[in-house]
């Protein structure tokens, strides 16, 4: 029997990668709960005497307005993110001309730039649109430079619909836009949960764009917001981390509730290998 | 000859079709418009743009466009912050890239032995991409600081002697002019490697750490994929040759996740190139600029100095070097898609 040996070690590895990967977590949790009086750095490691929410408490407290902010931009910029993709997609694959290909990949090559070699005309242009500044112009930021990822997720998507389908649909007579309602959407169905996935959780995450368009402390998203909280020399070190844990819930519950449709997303940014 | 044309001559209904059809082509194409026209405008217009700026005069709030040459680019390389912003991202994407490539694969690798519980493990390995960099930097930053975290559990676990700065630490570790490395680069006609300017910073190893723990588990996944997809056949019968596991692994397995590895590379590599947010939020420039990157130092020549064309400069430098990186891949990959 020497077969269970390297089971063994095997799982050991697993396990040992898993405490790793999790450590972070622990941290973060039993900071949030400790109470003011065990906040020292050299208690990090221990439980907390019991359940205090004061972190977390004074972390909301300073992160609410930014965390709403971070919805009011974050739900707009996916919904007309997901339409235009979807749209894109559609017609990439199932009304392609000549040059479409051409067209993707200029569309793609928009998803790898550093955006810092787009960054001084856009605040120029958001300026000169009135929308520096503001929310909307997060948006109309995120929509836009999210059209690549978008397009490339449901054009793989929509490559896998039976064009027979289509040509059938358009011998029969449906429009571009009766094949679309009637076809292609309600099959797109798990697509469109993929890319909101997607955006949802980039838009949430992003700082860059959020810290060159947002000066204004009002409308900072959480991710500004908990940054400069973080480089704050009066703001306690828990109450830091449990910013930290605030900001990461939502796009975590995403991860907890949907993690299927998370990965999927990863695997179509990543191109396909 | 005339019946056949004939046959081929299409009906007047189908004609009709035709017509319409061609005019559905063109509303198809008139969709697309909006989302190529914003392309156009916000990514090729805009990098022509700030192109423009890097060979402008514009260093004060009043835009200047005052053609200067190339005046930005040649102070950028003299710039000594920006030497060692080189160095720093050379550092860090060999060693983020590596790490990430032997920890993805190690434990794609360990998973794909048909594991009990295998989707929780892959979902813990992979949670750390769903969390944004601003909250890596702040939690690792404490973590790892050197009277906290880390440092304070290996002093518990009593290797309290091993005891190091993290990214606090200013050291650069570096071949030194006169050492018998040093001679032997000078012999080979090398002897400007001597310097620090080519060395190693260790403060970087912290980014390089926290960067890991988010990032490994998207190429475990990727790597898992690139298993799974091998045919187990293949594995079958080179077992049925006497071959071991290691054997299938090195001769077999490697060889045909080639593809996935120039992937997990180019994305992992020009993430690398930009990184941004995690060095903002968990140790900024650093000790002596050790953990100083391009992408920091042009966001505060652009927007905390109002340097714009020295800013556009630096963003012109690190457009090339992704595209560089980018172009050739995506050619590549949608070659290979159009094949398959």
């Amino acid at each position: 029997m020497s077969v269970p040996w390297t089971r063994i070690a095997t799982y050991g590895v697993l396990v040992l990668f898993v405490v790793l990967y999790l450590m972070p977590i622990y941290v973060l949790l039993v900071t949030g709960l400790k109470s003011f009086n065990e906040v020292s750095l050299s208690q990090m490691w221990d439980l907390p005497s019991g359940l205090h929410f004061d972190p977390f408490r004074d972390a909301f407290k300073a992160l609410d307005a930014n965390l709403a902010n971070s919805f009011r931009m974050v739900i707009p910029a996916t919904i007309f993110s997901c339409l235009l993709g979807s749209i894109n997609g559609y017609v990439l694959t199932k009304w392609r001309f000549p040059g479409s290909d051409i067209v993707f990949f200029f569309l793609l090559f928009g998803m790898f730039i550093p955006y810092q070699s787009i960054l001084i005309p856009l605040v120029e242009t958001l300026q000169g649109m009135q929308l520096y500044g503001s929310l909307w112009g997060l948006v109309v930021t995120h929509v836009i430079y999210g059209i690549p990822i978008t397009t490339l997720i449901f054009r793989n998507y929509y490559a896998n619909v039976p064009t027979e389908l289509v040509e059938a649909a358009k011998i029969d007579g449906a429009s571009i836009f009766g094949i679309y309602t009637r076809i292609m959407f309600p099959l797109s169905l798990p697509g469109f949960v993929v890319v909101a996935i997607w955006q949802f959780t980039s838009i949430w995450n992003d700082f860059l764009f959020a810290a060159t368009v947002t000066s204004n402390p009002n409308i900072q998203p959480v991710t500004v917001a908990l940054n400069n909280l973080a480089g704050s020399y009066i703001v306690e070190w828990n109450v830091q981390m449990a910013g930290a844990l605030i900001a990461a819930l939502p796009t975590l519950l995403v991860y907890v509730l949907l993690g299927r449709f998370f990965m999927r997303g990863l695997m179509a940014g990543a191109l396909r290998g | 000859m005339a019946g056949e044309a004939d046959v081929r001559r299409p009906s007047r209904r189908f004609r009709g079709r035709l017509r319409s059809l061609i005019s559905e082509q063109a509303v198809a194409t008139l969709l697309i418009l909006p989302s190529v026209l914003a392309v156009v405008v916000f990514v090729y217009g805009f990098i022509t743009w700030s192109s423009i700026v890097s060979v402008s005069d514009w260093h004060t709030v009043r835009a200047d466009y005052t053609f200067v040459g190339l005046d930005n680019f040649r102070r950028l390389f003299n710039n000594f912050r920006f030497q060692i912003d080189i160095r720093n991202t050379v550092v860090f994407t060999l060693m983020f890239v590596g790490a990430c490539l032997v920890i993805g694969f190690t434990l794609a690798s360990l998973l794909d032995r048909h594991i009990r519980g295998e989707g929780f493990f892959r979902s813990v390995y992979l949670f750390p991409m769903a969390i944004s960099f601003v909250v890596t930097g702040v939690v690792w930053r404490w973590l790892l600081a050197p009277r906290a975290g880390v440092n304070l559990l290996a002093d518990k676990a009593g290797l309290g002697s091993l005891q190091y700065d993290w990214y606090t630490d200013p050291t650069v570790v570096h071949v030194t002019e006169g050492s018998r490395l040093g001679e032997a680069l000078n012999f080979v006609h090398l002897g400007f490697l001597a310097d620090a300017n080519y060395g190693i910073p260790l403060a970087m190893i912290s980014l390089v750490i926290a960067a890991t723990w988010q990032a490994s588990g998207f190429v475990m996944v990727m790597y898992l994929a690139g298993l799974r997809a091998i045919p187990e056949e293949l594995k079958e019968a080179a077992q049925m040759d006497g071959a071991n596991e290691f054997q299938i692994l090195r001769h077999i397995s490697l060889p045909l996740l080639r593809p996935v590895t120039l992937s997990a590379i180019i994305i992992l590599g020009h993430q690398s190139l930009k990184i941004f947010d995690l060095v903002v939020s968990m140790t900024r420039r650093g000790p002596g600029f050790a953990t100083d990157v391009p992408a920091l130092f042009m966001f505060e020549t652009t927007f905390q100095q109002n340097r714009f064309s020295q800013g556009a400069a630096i963003s012109m430098v690190m457009l090339v070097t992704v595209s560089l990186l980018v172009i050739p891949y995506l050619i590549w990959s949608l070659r290979r898609e159009a094949r398959l």
